[in-house]
């Protein structure tokens, strides 16, 4: 037996284990993936033809008088068709989307900072981590007279409603994230005496950032609610969404409060669905979520 | 790097890389995980330690590495240049096979192009040329484990501890493995200490078998290997290694009484 037998029997056995390998994520032809598109797309839209109809026949049928519920064609043709309102609806979406991105941007950046000081130092999270979870329980409703006093009733004040909405899931979601390093990866860098701060920014953050944005989901969400609920409060400055939602329903314009409240939903989804696809671009490409 | 629990006796035989005098080990909680071990590993050893689970063997390893300390009884450590491979391949899944083995290097501050090419090199050892670019969640469990030996392998080290870096493959890819693991064994002359609970492996790979018992680990006994190395993979069917792993398995099952 010589060295050199054993290292041949050994490249051998490489290159079997390789083959064994499943390859990397095979490519679909574009007329399968097409195919697989419209059976992921179909339910869905199913479910959407029902409610519709069903929608139809309450108008028909059951709602009494009828302009509590127009039907959907008389929103569209009411709603979105007419200049004015359109202007009105677009204008609002615009302001709010400003609000709830402002919000958002602060949240993270102090949900995020917030959880990594926590993470760094264990007194840190025992002293303050208490207070993130006190601001989660508190009713919003609440204190949202309170800020209004005090950042004045105008685009300062709903963002502030934003913050204090958004900012518990970023840090839950950060800190979550950070403290879910596994050990033995954690001792490797322990290993190489790495300073606390190399651990931080190549192991502890690159692995918690499907955590976080799944936080940034959510946290946009609700950001959303949080400027709209500010508009409700705080008239001055340029309202938003949540103004107009008010104004069509004082003056029982149901087609328009549809059309708004269609829109404002429409925000919510759009940036749920923009940071699922951020976050698909930043870590969709070695994330792997157990199934 | 010492440890002096207290002071140790200037005997180390010349070319221990690793001694341990009267080691034990109590956690805070209480638990006894070892009791007056004595082990030592020397340039050209390859120790190899079985024993049930829970028996502290881990705790041992780790105690080398520096991870854990001794509460009782001297550690003494001869070498800077130790690689540690764990029970899973621990690697970062946002990088690559190279990124991922020119980790170390990266954490000791060594420039880029010089740690590229002790990645580059590392992965020509462990046979994953061409591999460079596929990230973790692309690998098998096998090439996983081959990219942790590359990555450790980097440090050029002079003992190499393993966890049971081979627990959770399947038999073919752990013989392969353990073939491995020798021709790099011959070729690198690292000193190697390795943690196992699976007999014929232990006799496979190792110039010596330590066999510990059941909690609080003690050592029951140290068994010499004469087996010629590099390993021929058919000596596993010899009526010498039946014997050898015969005596490992009776020693273990004397330790557990």
């Amino acid at each position: 037996m010589t060295d050199t037998v054993v290292t041949e029997t050994a490249v051998q056995a490489v290159a079997e284990e390789v083959e064994t390998v499943r390859p990397p994520e095979p490519r679909r032809g574009l007329g399968s993936r097409a195919g697989s598109a419209a059976v992921t797309a179909l339910p869905p839209l199913a479910v959407f033809a029902f409610l519709i109809g069903l929608w139809y026949a309450l108008n028909a049928w059951i709602v009494r008088p009828k302009f509590l519920l127009p039907r959907p064609d008389q929103i569209i043709s009411d709603g979105f068709m007419n200049s004015l309102t359109r202007q009105q609806i677009l204008d609002g979406v615009w302001q709010t989307s400003k609000v709830v991105v402002t919000g958002l941007v602060i949240a993270a950046a102090i949900g995020i900072a917030w959880a990594v000081a926590m993470s760094l130092g264990t007194w840190i999270q025992r002293s303050t981590y208490p207070y993130a979870v006190i601001l989660q329980c508190i009713p919003i409703l609440a204190i949202v007279p309170l800020i209004g006093v005090w950042f004045g009733y105008e685009f300062k004040a709903r963002v502030v409603v934003c913050v204090m909405i958004a900012l518990f899931p970023m840090v839950s979601n950060t800190l979550f994230g950070l403290q879910s390093v596994d050990r033995s990866q954690y001792e490797l860098f322990q290993l190489q005496r790495a300073q606390r701060w190399t651990v931080l920014t190549k192991l502890m953050f690159p692995a918690a950032l499907p955590a976080i944005f799944v936080g940034l989901r959510t946290s946009a969400g609700l950001s959303v609610v949080g400027a709209i609920v500010g508009d409700f409060f705080f008239q001055r400055g340029t309202p938003g969404i949540g103004a107009l939602l008010q104004t069509y329903a004082r003056v029982l314009d149901y087609t328009q409060l549809f059309a708004a409240i269609f829109v404002a939903a429409l925000l919510g989804v759009a940036m749920f669905g923009l940071f699922g696809l951020l976050s698909k671009l930043v870590v969709g490409r070695w994330y792997e979520p157990v199934r | 790097m010492t440890q002096p629990a207290t002071p140790s006796v200037a005997t180390t035989p010349p070319g221990t890389l690793i001694d341990f005098r009267d080691v034990a080990m109590r956690f805070p909680n209480g638990t006894e995980a070892l009791s007056g071990v004595d082990v030592n590993v020397r340039r050209g050893e390859f120790v190899t330690v079985v024993g049930p689970s829970g028996c502290g063997k881990s705790t041992l390893l780790r105690i080398a590495a520096g991870l854990e300390k001794a509460s009782e009884g001297a550690v003494t450590v001869n070498t800077d240049r130790i690689g540690f491979v764990f029970q899973d391949a621990t690697l970062l899944a946002w990088r690559d096979v190279q990124r991922n083995v020119e980790l170390l290097a990266e954490l000791n501050g060594e420039r880029k192009n010089k740690r590229r090419a002790k990645a580059d090199a590392a992965i020509e050892l462990v046979g994953l040329t061409g591999f460079d670019k596929h990230l973790p969640k692309q690998l098998s469990g096998g090439m996983k484990m081959r990219t942790s030996l590359a990555r450790s392998l980097t440090l050029d080290p002079e003992l190499f501890l393993f966890d049971e870096p081979f627990g959770a493959l399947d038999e073919i890819t752990r013989e392969r493995l353990n073939d491995e693991l020798i021709r790099l064994f011959v070729k690198q002359g690292f000193a190697g200490m390795f943690i196992t609970h699976s007999v014929s492996e232990a006799v496979y790979l190792s110039t010596k078998v330590v066999v510990m018992s059941g909690r609080p680990g003690r050592i029951v006994k140290t068994i010499d290997i004469p087996l010629p190395m590099p390993r021929d993979p058919d000596i596993r069917y010899t009526a010498e290694f039946a014997e050898l792993v015969g005596e490992v398995s009776h020693a273990l099952r004397e330790g557990h009484a």
